[in-house]
């Protein structure tokens, strides 16, 4: 789509709607936007479904038994930090920066796996002590939503990956600078929502 | 190695079943060979299969819409039939483990794959030529919608020929759609192809809420948009905001029947209520997702046919608005009977009622806009007008069943049918065909044959009130939907009367087809040469018909709602000079989108028979789809500014300028040769 | 102008269709209701379908009228382009559906509380106390105080509130009997209530009214109301008739059957009720029985 076209020049002030069509980085990013709207509402669903079932534990454990908070702290600070660096490098990115685009995607990138490996191993000890999430209602929505989030999570590292490659590959062309954008966007909401996770499902864990 | 599929997954004992499949395979054979025949495949694939432009992307959804139709419609005379013989002792000629796949898929098809797509298609065509723009803002993922859409029909079709559907009715409530009640492929069919196509539609609400609020001409702010686009806008806000529940619900329902989880079991904790609860927040939002695109399309024509503006915009706005909004604080009406407490259902109650203050508000204004007006009962009209006859006997059963104890006597009963049909069909059908007759001329250049179309719509609106004012009565008889057969003998009368009224509107479809190859037949007699047919008010009206791939060669410049027609006003529409051409910048076309679909198939088959090896194909042929489109750089062809000079002055020799507002009954068309212009399409 | 007078005549043929139907309806089912609850219902269905009948023959009247006398070859008609605007219209425009509303929603939550199933139903009668477990695909009806239980067929007491606990084995059923009243859902693990009364003797027709399988239209029951005399002679003589409501015979009633007519049970071992309600003893379908 041209970007540019049609908009009215030389007119001091005209409010952004009567400008005609938007150039193409804000409608990507807006669209994207909407994107993670959506995906934020179907987090809510599962948030939901796990209000509703969290006390549904069928005579087996509770979150409160299953918990380690500790690790849970330690992996909220991975995701946290890779948040952080991932900001980094997308200033980089604004700065036409291969190297420290690269350096910094590349952090965001172990601290990801990082906070998947943490949660990996949370999920493999619950389901050897017997409790995985065919054992109860509770330990259904636990896995649904958590899981959910480190889906997401796993999608959102497999994506740097294929981002670095373009980037690599293609430069900084507007199209790959657009989807390294909107990279950070998705990898920043999904923090938002792990703080919604943790303080929901791990902090609210009586 | 084939998990669950084996040879008895065909219903090779079926008789009906086999005949449609044969029926179909020699349909799609005969087509196949004529195409080919024809040398079409090039042009098909240049043109349709890959396009991005919204305006072929449209068509193809309103054709997908069609053919739905046509088994949905299946499954409802099948319906009628076995009600009109099964009572008393008579067991009809569906046993219950037919009949019960056949009300499922009917109710799944109707909404899903044939009023989404129908509303889709109309956003789709009609929505950039309102707001004087080129395209939607992402025109690829245009595609890939409309090809996810697609492979979910395909999924449910399969489900005819290879295994069985869901048994649960459409929205599949638990227990009964677990597996410990439903261990088939049924609800797994139901499942996937609804998340396939779930998909698709979330992709076009982004995508054309992006386009609304983003890509509008110069100068049409927020109060100067047609009012169809601020009701697509709310329709699309809506699908941002509800289809992900509806994602997230049937993900749950998918994980309790593939990993064991307890979501909704009757076992280890599982809430079926919360499924209710949960289905029925997006459900509700979804009647309006349907609904508000279609108000505002006979916002359009009851404008564009009186000949005034519509009255009262600002109010529709906020009418339009306030539904958008208030469809979200409803949905505990549709259960009232599962035990909320009086406080719980007093509230919903009340709230669902208020959504009829701006649903009455918009009624009163299309009368006040034909008040003052040169009314022209064009067939869009007639739609317009048979749709508030019946509409509102709908909504006003509907308040009915909005007071609690209304509803506890007649929830889940026939009445109830009579009363969604009612505004399902006088909403949503009349709407969608008022939309139809209304653009086809833009679309096509040719208008529709007039009388045909007018005999459709008596078939309709007489057929629907001889089909379903029997089940207004029968509901409050005592008779509840979903009854394969029924005791009382004194109700099959009625139920002959309804299966008339189907039979009524099973003429009206089969006059759309003659009325089409009619149409089609008598196009050059009935050639739209000014692009104006109607002597319209909106921007899609100052274009040619068919419009050319680039929609405007120069963006419009708007200062008032009804912008074409303060054009027309202002001295008649007119070229703009060749100097103002630039170079224009179009998407090109790419098969991401059936690509996509095919692996998209692929996976969901393996996933409903627990095919593994498969399954992992369709998802890495879905990943390999995705990242090759993510590669390639050249998206855009460039449209030279002579090009697009050329065709201009080309249209200019065709044409009368257009003459200022005055009825249309009689103005000149102007035969025009039979020039294919192809620009900007290939690819 | 012809269309729009077949328009008309159609809507009036329309309108005597649905007339003619709706009064073949007046003699059974939800509008002949023989009990307070049924008939508080129906008055609320014959107030509020006035009142919007009101203001819906109006607008559909007045929408024909409008589109006839304003059609483009009546030039009596004054066509006025560019009005689209008037204050005091949208004023009446918006307040006549707010009114409506307004009133119908005071009904709504007067309606609701009064007859929300639960709340026990105003007459002085001392209840009768019926358990109801839905099954695949029959009814089971218990009288704990009584101690019988039957399947498909319930006797009631007229004039006598009867109070309902109901559940369900397996998927969700709706409990309905038209001519009395209010339904209500039934649903394993979970107990719902429901009052009910019969004025008159006589036999009522019930069904379950949300779809729970391949034997769900045979799910009929039939509820006779007759004096107390007869009904304690009824009692009696199901107690003598026999049979013996334990666990097996609630395993072997639980098993997946299509309707299955009438039985008696006229002695209770052991009441079924509450461990079906804790969603203690849920039962799962074979392929074959899921067809």
């Amino acid at each position: 789509m041209s970007t540019g076209e049609g908009v009215l020049h030389g007119v001091p002030d005209l409010p952004l709607a009567l400008r005609g069509p938007a150039p193409s980085r804000v409608v990507a990013g807006f669209g994207f936007w909407l994107f993670l709207l959506s995906d934020i509402i179907m987090f809510a669903a599962l948030f939901a479904a796990y209000a509703v079932l969290c006390s549904a534990t069928a005579g087996g454990p509770n979150g409160a038994e299953l918990f380690d908070k500790p690790r849970v702290f330690l992996e909220t600070m991975c995701l946290l930090a890779s948040s952080a660096t991932c900001g980094f490098g997308t200033i980089a990115m604004f700065r036409d920066n291969t190297r420290a685009t690269y350096l910094w995607m590349g952090i965001t990138f172990l601290l990801g796996a990082c906070f998947l490996s943490i949660e990996g191993r949370e999920f493999a000890s619950m389901l050897a002590a017997g409790a995985g999430p065919s054992h109860s209602a509770f330990l259904s929505a636990f896995f649904a939503l958590v899981g959910t989030h480190g889906l997401h999570v796993t999608v959102g590292l497999g994506w740097l990956i294929v981002m670095i490659l373009q980037v690599a590959t293609l430069g900084f062309q507007p199209m790959v600078k657009r989807r390294l954008y909107c990279f950070g966007l998705f990898w920043h909401a999904l923090d938002i929502v792990w703080i919604g996770v943790f303080t929901i499902v791990y902090l609210g864990a009586r | 190695m084939f998990g669950r599929l084996s040879w008895s997954a065909i219903p090779f004992d079926q008789p009906i079943i086999m005949g449609t499949c044969g029926t179909i395979a020699a349909v799609l054979l005969a087509l196949g060979i004529l195409i080919s025949a024809k040398g079409w495949w090039p042009y098909l694939w240049r043109e349709w299969i890959t396009s991005v432009d919204h305006k072929r992307i449209g068509v193809m959804y309103m054709v997908l819409g069609l053919v739905m139709l046509l088994r949905g419609f299946a499954d409802a005379i099948m319906m009628r039939s076995q009600l009109a013989l099964a009572a008393g002792q008579a067991a009809g000629y569906l046993p219950p483990e037919h009949y019960d796949q056949i009300f499922s898929a009917h109710g799944t098809i109707m909404i899903f794959f044939v009023a989404m797509p129908f509303v889709v298609g109309l956003m789709n065509f009609v929505l950039p030529l309102q707001l004087g723009v080129r395209d939607v803002a992402f025109p690829v993922i245009n595609s890939v919608s409309f090809w996810l859409t697609a492979a979910g029909v395909l999924l449910v079709n399969l489900s005819l020929f290879v295994g069985e559907f869901a048994r649960t009715g459409w929205l599949a409530y638990p227990p009964l759609s677990e597996l410990a009640y439903s261990p088939g492929v049924g609800v797994d069919y139901y499942l996937w192809s609804l998340q396939l196509s779930g998909i698709g539609t979330l992709l076009s609400g982004i995508n054309l809420t992006t386009t609304i609020l983003k890509m509008r001409a110069p100068g049409m702010g927020y109060m100067q948009m047609p009012i169809f686009c601020w009701t697509s806008l709310a329709s699309n806000l809506l699908i941002i905001a509800a289809f992900p529940v509806l994602t997230a619900t049937f993900g749950m329902l998918l994980l309790d029947r593939y990993c064991d989880f307890h979501f909704f079991t009757n076992e280890l904790g599982g809430n079926p209520m919360m499924y209710i609860n949960l289905i029925w927040i997006w459900g509700h939002p979804e009647v309006y997702i349907l609904m508000l695109p279609v108000f505002g399309v006979f916002s359009e024509v009851v404008a564009t046919f009186s000949g005034k503006p519509l009255f009262g915009y600002r109010s529709m706005v906020a009418a339009t608005m306030a539904i958008c909004v208030l469809s979200f604080i409803v949905w505990l009406h549709h259960f009232f009977t599962m035990g909320a407490g009086a406080d719980v259902n007093g509230f919903f109650g009340i709230a669902t009622m208020i959504i009829a203050v701006p649903t009455g508000v918009k009624v009163f204004n299309w009368m006040f806009t034909m008040y003052g007006g040169r009314v022209r009962f064009t067939v869009p009209m007639y739609w317009t007008l048979g749709f508030i006859v019946t509409f509102v006997v709908g909504g006003m059963t509907g308040v009915l069943m909005a007071i609690p104890p209304a509803d506890f006597v007649l929830h889940n009963s026939l009445f109830l049918i009579a009363h969604f049909h009612n505004v399902a069909i006088g909403g949503v059908v009349f709407g969608v065909m008022a939309g139809m007759s209304y653009w086809f001329p833009k679309a096509f250049g040719f208008k529709l044959n007039e009388r045909l179309g007018k005999a459709v719509f008596w078939c309709w609106f007489i057929g629907f009130f001889l089909a379903f004012m029997p089940l207004y009565a029968l509901g409050l008889m005592g008779a509840t939907r979903r009854m394969q057969h029924y005791p009382n003998t004194h109700w099959q009368p009625l139920m002959v009367v309804a299966l008339a009224g189907a039979v009524v509107i099973l003429v009206g479809i089969a006059l759309t087809v003659v009325q089409l190859v009619v149409s089609i037949r008598d196009r050059r007699a009935n050639r739209d040469g000014t692009g104006d047919p109607w002597n319209g008010r909106t921007l899609e009206w100052s274009m040619p018909s068919p419009p050319p791939a680039w929609n405007f060669s120069v963006l419009p410049n708007v200062k008032q709602p009804d912008a074409y027609w303060e054009l027309k006003k202002a001295g008649g529409a007119h070229r703009p000079p060749p100097g103002a051409f630039a170079n224009l910048h179009m998407p090109r076309n790419t098969p991401v989108g059936i690509f996509l679909a095919f692996f998209a198939v692929i996976l969901g088959f393996a996933l409903i028979w627990r095919i593994d090896w498969l399954a992992a194909v369709g998802l890495t042929g879905t990943l390999a789809t995705a990242l090759r489109e993510s590669w390639r750089t050249d998206r855009e062809e460039v449209i030279p500014a002579r090009v697009v000079a050329a065709y201009e002055h080309e249209q200019d020799t065709l044409e009368h300028p257009v003459a200022p507002a005055e009825t249309c009954r009689t103005r000149p068309e102007v035969a025009r040769n039979d020039v294919r212009i192809t620009v900007g399409s290939e690819s | 102008m012809m269309a729009n007078q077949q328009l008309k005549q159609c809507v009036r043929l329309a309108g005597v269709a649905c007339a003619g139907a709706m009064l073949t309806s007046c003699r059974e089912g939800v509008l002949d209701p023989h009990g307070p609850v049924g008939q508080a219902e129906r008055v609320i269905l014959y107030d509020a379908t006035a009142i919007m009948l009101a203001v819906v023959v109006p607008v559909i009247i007045l929408t024909m009228a409008f589109a006839w006398w304003f059609r483009a070859d009546n030039r009596r008609a004054t066509y006025r382009p560019d009005w689209e605007y008037s204050g005091t219209i949208e004023l009446i425009v918006w307040s006549i559906p707010a009114l409506v509303i307004l009133f119908l929603g005071g009904i709504a939550w007067i309606g609701s509380h009064e007859l929300d199933p639960p709340k026990p139903l105003a007459t002085a009668a001392e209840p009768l106390e019926v358990e109801v477990v839905s099954l695949d695909w029959r009814w089971l009806f218990i009288y704990p105080h009584e101690r019988i239980a039957t399947v498909n067929h319930l006797v009631v007491p007229t004039g006598v509130p009867v109070h309902f606990r109901l559940t369900s084995t397996s998927v969700m059923n709706s409990f309905f009997i038209p001519q009395l009243g209010s339904q209500i859902y039934t649903m394993t693990g979970m107990t719902t209530q429901l009052n009910l009364q019969a004025d008159e003797p006589g036999t009522y027709e019930g069904l379950s009214a949300q779809f729970s399988g391949p034997g769900f239209s045979d799910m009929r029951f039939s509820l006779v109301a007759s004096s107390s005399d007869k009904f304690a002679s009824w009692v009696a003589e199901v107690r003598a008739r026999g049979g013996v409501m334990d666990e097996t015979a609630f395993a072997q009633l639980a098993r997946p059957t299509h309707g299955g007519g009438e039985l008696t049970y006229g002695e209770l071992a052991r009441d079924p009720f509450d461990t079906v309600a804790h969603g203690q003893m849920t039962t799962a379908w074979s392929p074959e029985e899921a067809l």
